[in-house]
């Protein structure tokens, strides 16, 4: 039989990254989050609140071993070793299955603190887009929680729905939002809210002979649409921002900016230095990062023990 | 806090909705509440809380509007048992039962 060769146009890169400025012998506390999403898992590493150390890897079938894998890969460029974290909290829709982790602690509050780090405390909304939910939280100067919301009854207008697509009309996924631009007239508005239909719907337009980047548009309309009705209910108070994988799609981006009338804060560290060096900032990180700050604060406030073996 | 557990679809927004800093953590909620959806435990979002809150029990969550629709909440002259069994007024419900039974 030939050999039938599939390309995944779902599929994004898989990304690690080690701090070269820090070495972490000499940090006091080393502290972990692993946040195991649906659809992506982010193991973080942060000696004493600076970022060190970040995995960014694909949700497998069970929860033990993605997270298990994130950490393998955020621990791959460096000598530390998993002995060496002082504490580790699991975080995100599989957060009760991380084994090296001794503490869980729900994605909201890890995506507002995780936030407020990245993008600085100044942030009032931060809306999550996750792989098979979207949540919508208000937040103060130190990243509490202060008002959420949640969708995660449907998988429209999120990271899932839109691997989906980009499956369907065959374009790689980082591809969709800039091409979603590229029209010559407003396209059609995909009405279902429901990611099934909204596919049947796209086929239906692929038929029809609809232009590919104009059926890009409408989807990314639609689901910046879904996302405003979640927002509505919340308020949306400047500084705002995304986090989640879908926040690099300018196609939805752009979209629900325009449809709140509201920008989005640029996708920069707060911290100037780590401008100036250069890190990477990846939004999908803020659910690890809020995980790991917590454990720093925990162990701190001596709510919680080292359980450093080496 | 304002925690909202429960979900929005196409026909409307169903959503128990707790204000956690009114909340004292009593407990009268949980026992009146007729399906028992309501629990009242350590607070899973502000880790830092001291003492109990009540919350929308997790496997509940995406069943609110099923659970909470033979109580009707927002119509009619009483409230539901879980609003008026609550001293401190933390507890509420989104509109969709009210729109979905008739404004009054």
């Amino acid at each position: 039989m030939a050999e039938v060769k599939t390309q995944e146009f779902w599929r994004w890169p898989e990304t690690n990254w080690v701090n070269p400025d820090i070495d972490w012998k000499n940090g006091k506390l080393i502290t972990a989050g692993v946040d195991v999403g649906s659809v992506s898992t982010q193991a973080v590493i942060m000696v004493d609140g600076e970022l060190y150390a970040y995995g960014n890897t694909r949700t497998g079938s069970d929860s033990p071993n993605s997270a298990r894998k994130g950490m393998g890969f955020a621990l791959e460029k460096s000598d530390i070793k998993i002995d060496n974290i002082d504490y580790c909290i699991g975080t995100g829709y599989g957060r009760v299955n991380v084994p090296m982790a001794q503490q869980s602690i729900t994605e909201i509050s890890c995506h507002a603190r995780g936030a407020n780090f990245m993008y600085g405390p100044e942030v009032r909304t931060v809306m999550d887009m996750g792989g098979q939910d979207c949540k919508a939280i208000n937040v103060d100067g130190r990243g509490k929680v202060l008002n959420f919301i949640m969708n995660d009854k449907c998988a429209a207008g999120t990271g899932r729905g839109m691997e989906v697509f980009a499956d369907l009309i065959r374009v790689p996924v980082w591809e969709i939002g800039p091409r979603s631009f590229q029209i010559s007239k407003q396209p059609p508005v995909i009405s279902s809210t429901c990611v099934v239909f909204a596919k049947s719907e796209v086929v239906g337009l692929l038929e029809s002979g609809m232009p590919e980047n104009e059926i890009m548009a409408a989807y990314c309309s639609a689901m910046a649409h879904r996302i405003m009705e979640l927002l509505n209910r919340l308020g949306v108070k400047e500084k705002f921002v995304i986090t989640g994988g879908i926040a690099k799609n300018e196609g939805v981006v752009k979209r629900l900016e325009k449809e709140l009338g509201i920008k989005t804060a640029e996708r920069v560290w707060y911290k100037k230095e780590y401008i100036d060096r250069k890190y990477p900032f990846d939004t999908q990180l803020a659910g690890g990062i809020g995980a790991a700050l917590f454990g720093q604060a925990l162990l701190k406030m001596g709510n919680a023990k080292s359980a450093r073996k080496a | 806090m304002i925690a909202n557990y429960g979900f929005k679809d196409g026909s409307g927004d169903w959503y128990v909705v707790i204000d956690t800093d009114k909340c004292n953590g009593c407990g009268k909620c949980q026992e009146v509440c007729p399906p028992r959806i309501l629990e009242v435990g350590p607070d899973e979002i502000d880790i830092f809380r001291e003492g109990s809150v009540a919350s929308v029990k997790h496997e509940e969550r995406k069943k609110v509007r099923y659970s909470c629709a033979p109580c009707r909440p927002g119509y009619g002259e009483q409230p539901p048992p879980c609003v008026g069994a609550c001293e401190p007024k933390a507890i509420s419900h989104s509109d969709g039962w009210k729109r979905l039974y008739g404004h009054k």
